[in-house]
């Protein structure tokens, strides 16, 4: 990341030194640190802190681990911690597989013209809110969904089935509210891919596969990445998706949280779950970029 | 293949039925929202039993248009108060760092910029309650020690305006440093040749020429704001935001009220990004 | 030099129409249109087997258009392609025995030379062995061996240059195309490359199709040179040829640096005719057939046609009389170099500014009463070396070393 950082200063900066460049430097880092400061290093110590603490409730102050205990102890917790890290990790390489052709289609297939168009009406749905696209699938795959009064009027189901409450639509759900941030980092990544390279590999002898393999793949790396990790990341944090489209027993691990906070409101036990899910992100993030040697700096651009 | 090499009819016709679905799921749901708002039923199902404006205008026992709504009327003032309040301060303070990040030099940059990196990556949950804790802990002290009760520390109206600022103001940074990079660093020195101050540089040449940018940073972090539930979550009070409330009627069973809502908030974001597309689109011609 | 890289003669081609049986490359009427504009325009040719063939244009005559075509990125509207007698028509590009060298070579950044190299013997499901060997065999013989492992950002523009044609040449194709693959290289190394490149085709022996905008390519590296203009054809020769016998204004004016006086045909016999130029001087100059007396011309004369005081005390007039300075192949119409004595032409002009680039100097004047530019070579021999601007002098050129064409017909 250092090196990302360096090439930031232009070798031909403006001199270093006065009074009036201490001044702006004061104007510009005083916000930013008051913001990175108290709202975001503070609070994720409080919650590591609060997580190795026993609820006051008990009348125990001291230090503990009982709360990751528990979380090891009860098997519904971390059954349903590793449920929601597998879902997590299926949804990230579904939303690829789904992803890659429809950009690949919108920078490289259709005419230059319609390209600009399909590019914005991928990108339309994405400034709706999670909450309405959710509720729209609700109302389309409900029992008395539109979905089932149409299976039912061309008598292809005798009867109205009930397509919400399960993984698989849970899974469905999560991957729509995802797509778009696979689609975007692919676009922008297949648009610096010049024409001429795929060209050539057909022109020595390569199928529409083996380019798709050699070629686009492994070009697209950056963006497959960094749409990865943003993809997991919504997903494993995602609490609407779950909550109302999963079943009963598909239980997310931020419903765990949520439950802890706002149910049982024991917060030293939801810290501690806070803690475990913001330390998984992190891993997993963490290994996706050194598999694939990318940097956090750059991904992000 | 692509659109220079010759395709055969299967792989063109296949590929374009493939993309077709893609939109057609994409679509779908919005699509059957916006429709069923219009339906003149008390349920957002079919069958059609004709259109009807009900459920935005009527105020009748039965049925409540939203423009008739206190609940939902409320929840979307707070929410664009939420959203008008979060976008002004993230856009000022997520300039700064922008400035901060390409054009300041100081020991631990490179932690610090790590750190303004870092809301990208903690899950917006975990930020919310974070945030819940520390802020609980803060007004614990306050009142404990110096025995005054600060009610910004609750769960509430302030709580949240924190809780979303935290991170949409990353994006914020993002978007306005990635213009900045593309500023040329001669026009300021040619400026400071001139003999401008260094406040005076930025105020008249390098901020006209962020302008944009910073008015679409401003933009997106409305929506951001106006849409966020996952942190909103945790630290909302008395006073929900609209995503909470309708999160809450969606949850325990709906009215037809929810599409109306649902199709005012479609059309109005499509306007704000097509709005913003073609901002973006004429700056990029221009530079 | 080994033999594998070589084409070899293909004995299951199967021959249509009548493509000549030595021709690698035969091109037949061959058209191609964007909705309104031809691109494209009713192309002709053949190509021999190991020659190497340019097609030299301005951009946007066509002549990439031509390329993709033969490489079949594009299909054309009317016409066919054959190579080695074998009808390409419907033939996916990555099943034509032809390879492309990319302008930007597109040397694929995530593999390195050795991959890059590979990559088409893989398609080809050749054993991993046989094509270790093959990639080394062919890094050897474009004179970079050993750089397998490295990655195409680490090398420099020759070397890539040099593993594009290699990744092409380890197919072995009938036709290599290249699509102005120099232009991305700077003065310097461009002038090495096309002395390399002609070298190394020579060496391989395989037919190389060479497209560019760069007359000094062309006529370098060729052995036959199709001038293109506007989606046609307007010359096909030798670059000597191109040189001393442009076929039409646009060739003229094209290759070579050339000046044009315009004017009217006062007298034509023959091949042979005299000009009024619109200053009112008569000058004799060749005269293509079709072109009849009061037509508007347009006179065509190199600057190293134009000698510098051709009645000078320093001239020798013992030398031959006609033409004798010629290449030899016995073409009468073929200009030549000038001579003192045979110059039958003058003109008075005034020095405006000289133009000092060694061998290449010259003299930028202006005829008597006249705002016309005529360049005059300048000939390092110490001989012009009194020349001032301002100097008014007398200049001088072969009756046969101009050469006239409807005016306005270069366009």
């Amino acid at each position: 990341m250092s090196a990302a950082l360096h090439a930031v200063s232009p070798p031909s900066a403006p001199v270093k030194s006065g009074p009036g460049l201490r001044l702006t430097l004061a104007l510009f880092l005083t916000p930013v640190v008051l913001w990175l400061g108290l709202l975001i290093v503070l609070p994720h110590l409080d919650l590591l802190i609060m997580s190795f603490r026993m609820d006051p409730a008990f009348g125990d102050e001291g230090w503990s681990l009982e709360n990751y205990h528990q979380f090891f102890a009860e098997p519904i917790y971390w059954l349903t911690f590793v449920r929601t890290a597998g879902y997590s990790v299926l949804v990230t390489l579904l939303t690829f597989v789904v992803s890659l052709p429809v950009a690949f289609y919108v920078t490289k297939v259709v005419e230059r013209n319609t390209s600009r168009f399909l590019l914005t009406m991928l990108l339309l749905p994405f400034w709706v809110s999670e909450l309405v696209r959710v509720y729209g699938w609700m109302i389309l795959l409900r029992e008395s969904g539109v979905l089932n009064h149409w299976l039912t009027a061309l008598g292809i189901t005798a009867r109205p089935v009930e397509m919400l409450y399960n993984d698989a639509t849970m899974i469905m759900g999560l991957v729509y509210t995802s797509m778009l941030f696979m689609v975007v980092p692919l676009v922008s990544v297949l648009e610096s891919l010049d024409d001429s390279l795929i060209e050539a590999a057909c022109d020595l002898g390569a199928g529409p596969w083996t380019i798709m393999r050699t070629i686009v793949v492994p070009h697209c790396m950056p963006g497959i990445v960094s749409g990865g990790i943003v993809v997991f990341m919504l997903t494993l944090g995602n609490y609407l998706t779950p909550n109302l489209m999963g079943g009963k027993n598909s239980l997310w691990f931020t419903e765990q949280i949520y439950n802890q906070f706002i149910a049982s409101f024991n917060w030293n036990q939801g810290a501690a779950f806070g803690f475990l899910l913001l330390a998984l992100s992190s891993c997993i993030i963490w290994l996706g970029l050194r598999l694939t040697g990318q940097k956090l700096s750059r991904v992000v651009q | 293949m692509i659109r220079s090499l010759p395709r055969s009819r299967g792989y063109t016709m296949g590929y374009g039925l493939y993309v077709t679905l893609y939109f057609i799921f994409l679509f779908a749901p919005l699509a059957v929202t916006c429709v069923l708002a219009f339906n003149n039923s008390q349920f957002p199902s079919l069958p059609w039993k004709g259109f009807t404006l009900d459920w935005f205008l009527a105020d009748l026992p039965a049925r409540t248009g939203i423009f008739h709504d206190r609940g939902n009327l409320s929840s979307i003032f707070t929410s664009a108060q939420t959203a008008i309040l979060v976008s002004v301060l993230a856009t000022l303070v997520g300039t700064c760092a922008a400035f901060l990040f390409e054009q300041e030099e100081f020991p631990l940059k490179g932690a610090l910029y790590f750190l303004m990196l870092a809301p990208l990556v903690v899950p917006g949950v975990i930020l919310g309650i974070s945030i819940l804790i520390a802020a609980t802990t803060a007004g614990t002290f306050m009142e404990d020690v110096l025995g005054i009760d600060v009610g910004i520390l609750r769960p509430g109206f302030w709580l949240v305006v924190l809780g979303q600022f935290s991170f949409i103001t990353t994006f914020v940074t993002l978007v306005v440093s990635a213009r900045l990079k593309k500023f040329d660093r001669t026009l300021e020195e040619a400026a400071l040749n001139l003999g401008a101050t260094r406040l005076e540089v930025i105020r008249y040449i390098t901020l006209p020429f962020l302008r944009t940018a910073i008015i679409g940073a401003g933009a997106v972090a409305f929506l951001m704001s106006f849409e966020n539930f996952n942190t909103t979550l945790f630290l909302v009070g008395s006073e929900p935001t609209l995503p909470i409330n309708l999160y809450l009627q969606v949850r325990d069973g709906s009215t037809p009220v929810i599409n109306a809502i649902s199709f005012l908030l479609i059309v109005g974001t499509s306007l704000v990004a097509c709005v913003n597309l073609y901002a973006g689109r004429r700056t990029e011609v221009s530079s | 030099m080994p033999t594998d890289i070589s084409p070899v003669a293909s004995s299951d081609a199967s021959p249509i129409g009548s493509p000549s049986a030595s021709a690698d490359l035969s091109v037949t009427r061959l058209v191609k249109r964007f909705e309104k504009f031809t691109a494209v325009n009713d192309v002709s040719f053949e190509v021999e087997q190991g020659k190497f063939f340019s097609i030299l244009g301005p951009s946007g005559c066509g002549k990439t258009t031509l390329l993709r075509m033969i490489a079949g990125f594009e299909s054309p509207d009317s016409g066919v392609i054959a190579i080695r007698g074998r009808d390409m028509a419907g033939i996916a590009p990555n099943r034509r025995p032809v390879n492309l060298i990319f302008q930007h070579l597109a040397l694929f950044p995530m593999m390195s030379v050795a991959e890059n190299v590979a990559f088409g013997l893989k398609r080809r499901g050749m054993a991993g062995g046989e094509i270790t060997r093959r990639v080394q065999d062919v890094l050897e013989r474009v004179g970079l061996p050993g750089y397998g492992g490295k990655m195409p950002a680490q090398l420099s523009g020759g070397q890539k240059q040099r593993v594009a044609i290699a990744r092409c040449l380890v197919l072995e194709p009938a036709v290599l195309l290249l699509d102005e693959p120099l232009g991305a290289l700077d003065l310097k190394l461009r002038e090495q490359m096309k002395v390399e490149l002609k070298t190394l085709q020579a060496e391989v022996g395989t037919t190389f199709v060479y497209i560019t905008h760069d007359q000094s390519e062309a006529l370098v590296m060729s052995d036959h040179v199709a001038v293109m203009n506007a989606g046609r054809f307007e010359q096909v020769d030798t670059p000597r040829n191109l040189y001393r016998r442009p076929a039409s204004a646009f060739v003229a004016g094209f290759v070579g640096e050339t000046n044009v006086w315009s004017g009217t045909l006062e007298e034509a016999t023959g091949d042979a005719g005299l000009v009024r130029t619109d200053e009112g001087t008569v000058f004799r100059a060749r005269v293509p057939a079709g072109l009849a007396k009061g037509a508007r011309v347009d006179m065509f004369i190199r600057p190293e046609a134009v000698l510098i005081d051709p009645d000078g005390a320093s001239c020798a007039t013992d030398g031959p009389p006609d033409g004798a300075t010629g290449d030899g192949a016995g073409d009468g119409g073929d200009a030549p170099l000038p001579v003192r004595g045979a110059c039958a032409n003058r003109a008075q002009v005034q020095v405006q500014a000289i133009l000092f680039d060694g061998a290449a100097s010259r003299l930028l004047t202006h005829p008597e009463g006249s705002r016309r530019e005529v360049m005059v070579a300048l000939p390092q021999n110490r001989l012009y070396d009194h020349i001032k601007p301002g100097d008014r002098i007398t200049v001088g050129w072969d009756d046969r070393a101009g050469i006239c064409f409807a005016a306005g017909s270069g366009q």
